[in-house]
């Protein structure tokens, strides 16, 4: 379950990469690296270019110039898709758009990449039988009257997120993207996700954690970037800021503009 | 905590709610009427009359379950069947015939996935044009004529469609057992296996729960709703092809009265309105309530205006049960109110347990 040891050290890299939206400055010179087994905290202003940063990153969208390296080979501009991201272990977790509403547990593992034989049939012994595994041993979930046939719509929001980054898991991703997974949850559902997301840590793998909540991103991320109008100011290490600090300089940072 | 492992008795046998309300109308009408419901034929009868219904109302599962709706299927009848017709009586193509009337279904079908998947009009606006186009296609080709199938029963296109194989038996009501019963029966189950353990059904149901959802997780959703139409069209042309050989004749508005009905069947029979849910045998059960209603309350002395009144009533009275009962948030809303009605009345609400949201 835990990648393959390879030579890489960086599981992302952007080298001097710019984002236009026509006359739109989304993007300027960023030079940023995501190590394989690191937590980075992706924080700043509704507008600051995170989500932009992160299309960038997963193949949504292709930047207006730069490089892009996966595991230190060079990504061809316009060869980078969704497709190709996911086949090259990158897996993005977005709030409400990872799992369907009506459907069991054990479909919402598998659609997409079903256990099918040549016909196209579902082998539904084999794909509950694999849920069940990830819903123990990758998840975590065990006594909390959840199984592999429950509906997405009986789960409680951080649940919802767990199922969500223990596909990615399962799949293999050496680097999960989680999308404001906490966004809108109360307390105990955000304890839930910030132990989901010491699981991807714990598993060797990599995670891109974009947080509007300070506190939340703090906890967990090893390192914290911060974006702004564009730009990366700043790298933080979280040990050597209190979040109160954190806060203030953010603040700060909004009005030197 | 029953609610959250969801499997409920209801969701473990599928349709279960459905069978029980076919069940307790038939004893129903088996005691309003027993000359008519405890004789075979009225179920020989069914086996001729009830196929087109189950097929446009098997496909329409697909349809409504991937949050869709046709309403073209009435003109694929008139256009198909007037192929069909065409060529067999015309041209005596025989088996020709057959599968050119597919082909013309097939071709519709896939013509409203293209317009609706890959042009980006919604499927109500969509299916509403066609009809009205195919339907006068059908008519401006026909010039408004019937086409009567005389002497089709010596054909073996007849025969092997909706032929009477125990013709020759001696007991009257085996003689009457017709074919398409089992045609249907074998196609409904194949569709059965589709929808419940294929990728084509999964990826239908995961498309009427959420479109974005369903790309994210990377199904082609322009491409599955095409093949979901073109499916319908398919069936359509079945429907088509065996009502004119049943009735030996085609006249241009055969498949009108089937839209109410094939729609009120699939809902009735549990497949959600908001797409998502669906289920066949279901389905089955609730075209063989529809069909039903219509022999029983005919039996039972009443007239042909009170059919269409207890089926409407029937129609709504199930979409309003499976609101309640398979969306959550909705019966939440409801209980919700409910307390403070109670609440209002000064009586104090007792608090909803189990339901976590």
């Amino acid at each position: 379950m835990t990648p393959a040891a390879g030579e890489f050290e960086s599981i992302v890299r952007l080298e001097g990469v710019q984002k236009y939206f026509g006359a739109v400055h989304a993007l300027r010179d960023i030079d940023l690296s995501i190590g394989r087994n690191e937590i980075v905290g992706l924080i700043g202003d509704n507008g600051a270019g995170k989500s932009t940063l992160i299309k960038l990153m997963t193949g949504v969208l292709a930047p207006t110039s730069g490089r892009i390296f996966i595991r230190e080979r060079e990504i061809q501009p316009g060869e980078y898709s969704v497709r190709m991201a996911h086949d090259l272990s990158i897996e993005t977790v977005y709030q409400d758009k990872s799992l369907a509403e009506k459907q069991p547990l054990w479909r919402n593992f598998f659609v997409g990449r079903q256990i099918t034989n040549r016909f196209g049939f579902i082998d539904i012994k084999r794909e509950k039988e694999v849920a069940q595994k990830i819903l123990i041993d990758t998840i975590g979930f065990r006594g909390v009257g959840i199984t592999v046939d429950s509906t997405v719509g009986n789960l409680s929001g951080g649940e919802r997120q767990g199922i969500a980054i223990g596909r990615a898991m399962h799949y293999n991703a050496d680097l999960i993207v989680l999308d404001e997974p906490t966004a809108a949850l109360g307390v105990a559902e955000v304890r839930k996700v910030v132990e989901f997301v010491r699981r991807i840590k714990r598993s060797g793998r990599a995670c891109i954690y974009i947080e509007h909540n300070l506190a939340h991103v703090h906890e967990v991320a090893d390192r914290l970037v911060v974006l702004d109008r564009g730009r990366v100011v700043s790298e933080i290490n979280p040990k050597d800021m209190t979040v109160p600090e954190l806060t203030e300089y953010l603040i700060a940072l909004q009005h030197n503009a | 905590m029953a609610q959250r492992s969801g499997v409920s008795i209801l969701q473990r046998f599928e349709a279960l709610p459905i069978i029980i309300v076919f069940v307790l109308l038939l004893l129903l009408f088996m005691y309003r009427a027993p000359e008519v419901f405890l004789a075979p034929y009225i179920y020989t009868t069914f086996l001729s009359t009830l196929p087109p219904l189950i097929l446009l109302a098997a496909g329409l599962t697909f349809v409504i379950g991937a949050g869709e709706i046709d309403l073209s299927f009435p003109s694929i009848i008139a256009f198909s069947g007037f192929v069909f017709a065409v060529l067999f009586k015309e041209y005596d193509l025989g088996w020709i015939a057959v599968v050119a009337g597919l082909a013309s279904g097939i071709l519709v079908g896939f013509l409203n996935g293209i317009i609706i998947a890959k042009i980006g009009i919604p499927s109500f606006m969509t299916t509403l044009g066609t009809q009205f186009f195919w339907a006068g296609m059908a008519t401006v080709l026909s010039g408004g004529k019937s086409y009567a199938l005389r002497g089709v029963e010596e054909s073996s296109v007849w025969q092997w469609i909706v032929g009477r194989p125990f013709a020759s038996a001696s007991t009257p009501w085996l003689q009457e057992l017709s074919i398409q019963g089992l045609w249907t029966a074998i196609i409904v189950g194949f569709l059965w296996l589709i929808l419940t353990r294929h990728r084509f059904g999964e990826h239908a149901m995961f498309i009427g729960d959420s479109n974005d959802v369903s790309r994210v997780v990377g199904i082609d959703v322009d491409r599955e709703k095409i093949k979901i139409f073109t499916l319908m069209g398919f069936l359509a042309a079945c429907a088509a092809i065996i009502l004119t050989l049943e009735n030996k004749n085609f006249f241009g508005n055969q498949g009108q009265g089937y839209l109410l009905t094939a729609i009120a069947s699939v809902l009735i029979g549990g497949t959600s309105i908001f797409g998502g849910q669906a289920t066949i045998i279901g389905t089955v059960f609730g075209c063989f309530i529809i069909g039903m209603v219509e022999a029983g309350l005919v039996a039972s002395g009443l007239t042909g205006a009170w059919v269409r009144t207890v089926q409407g009533l029937i129609f709504l009275v199930s979409i309003i049960f499976y609101m309640y009962a398979d969306e959550p948030q909705r019966r939440q809303a409801l209980f919700a109110n409910l307390r403070s009605l109670g609440r209002l009345g000064g009586v104090r609400a007792t608090e909803e347990g189990g339901v976590r949201r």
